[in-house]
């Protein structure tokens, strides 16, 4: 089976985010005011075959855990769709 | 017999002669290995030099740590030969967990690139030996990353085992205790953000940096 993926990765709460920061404090000089808490990360995108979702979940978390992310600073929520699914839709 | 230093190339390094040039200038021997190859072959220690490894994609040091070389490096550290990363190679070491934390983007988002005073807060690791506590050392930092954090408790064996051994007088960049470098728990892996080996003829403004490279030297058990 194949399965669309969307790897959501985001500093942990606590560790400094200077990017995000930046970001906060840009805000209101542009006259959007009312927005707070920022924090920048990245999505990567990829497909997965595998043979159920769980397996295809597994590989997820065992490679965020080994090269996507930095497990000192970063995690990973993931998000999953079968590829079919994207298609018909 | 002089200590052989082996100093890593990954596609994108780019401090690998001018570190070998200032250890040479020191009395030792330096060697650029290649990062494809498996085997480090007769050195007596490691440098990881700056430059963009693998073009600093996903994360500086992310790509590099699964370089062929690597298994090797980690070995030898593990085995408690010297091993010293600068700048990017300090990234990649805390990327391979051979050292604890990990670097950030500076603080302030900029690129920095000019003269930093660094304080030695250790003496009692293979970078620093050479060196006194106290001594304030002039010495150029040249990143984007050098942010350095960690999770408190991290932080605390970090003090306890005095495992900081450079501060930055006057934070440039963020890093959490004002670190610029910090070794492992055996003290033969050291890790700084600030480039040793531009700060080691005066013809390039300071020579203070030569005391962390004799360090490395000195720290080697040459057989007589």
């Amino acid at each position: 089976m194949l399965f669309h993926a969307v790897l959501d990765i985001q500093l942990h709460p606590g560790i400094a985010d200077p990017q995000g920061s930046t970001i906060e404090r840009a805000l209101p000089t542009l006259g959007f005011d009312g927005m707070s808490n920022v924090r920048s990360g990245k999505s990567i995108h990829l497909d997965i075959e595998a043979h159920d979702a769980g397996a295809a979940e597994a590989q997820l978390h065992e490679v965020c855990e080994k090269f996507l992310t930095n497990p000192v600073i970063e995690g990973a929520s993931i998000t999953m769709v079968e590829a079919a699914t994207v298609q018909a839709g | 017999m002089t200590a052989k230093v082996g100093v890593v190339r990954f596609p994108g390094t780019n401090c690998e002669f001018d570190t070998v040039e200032a250890i040479e200038a020191l009395g030792g021997a330096g060697e650029v290995l290649w990062h494809g190859d498996a085997a480090l072959g007769d050195v007596d220690a490691v440098v990881i030099p700056g430059g963009f490894a693998h073009g600093d994609y996903l994360r500086p040091g992310a790509i590099a740590r699964f370089s062929p070389i690597m298994t090797a490096v980690i070995d030898a550290a593990n085995s408690g030969m010297p091993v010293v990363g600068i700048c990017n190679g300090f990234q990649v070491l805390t990327e391979a967990g051979l050292l604890p934390g990990a670097l950030q983007k500076n603080a302030g988002l900029k690129f920095l690139n000019d003269w930093q005073i660094l304080r030695v807060e250790s003496t009692n690791s293979v970078l620093t030996s050479a060196a006194s506590t106290g001594d304030e050392l002039n010495v150029p930092i040249n990143h984007f990353e050098g942010n350095y954090t960690c999770s408190p408790e991290t932080l605390a064996e970090l003090q306890a085992n005095e495992q900081i051994v450079l501060t930055y007088v006057g934070n440039p960049n963020g890093s959490i205790a004002d670190i610029a470098g910090v070794c492992n728990e055996g003290r033969n892996v050291v890790g700084l953000m600030p480039h040793p080996e531009r700060a080691s003829n005066a013809l390039l403004g300071s020579t203070d940096g030569n005391v962390l490279l004799q360090s490395i030297l000195d720290s080697v058990t040459v057989p007589a």
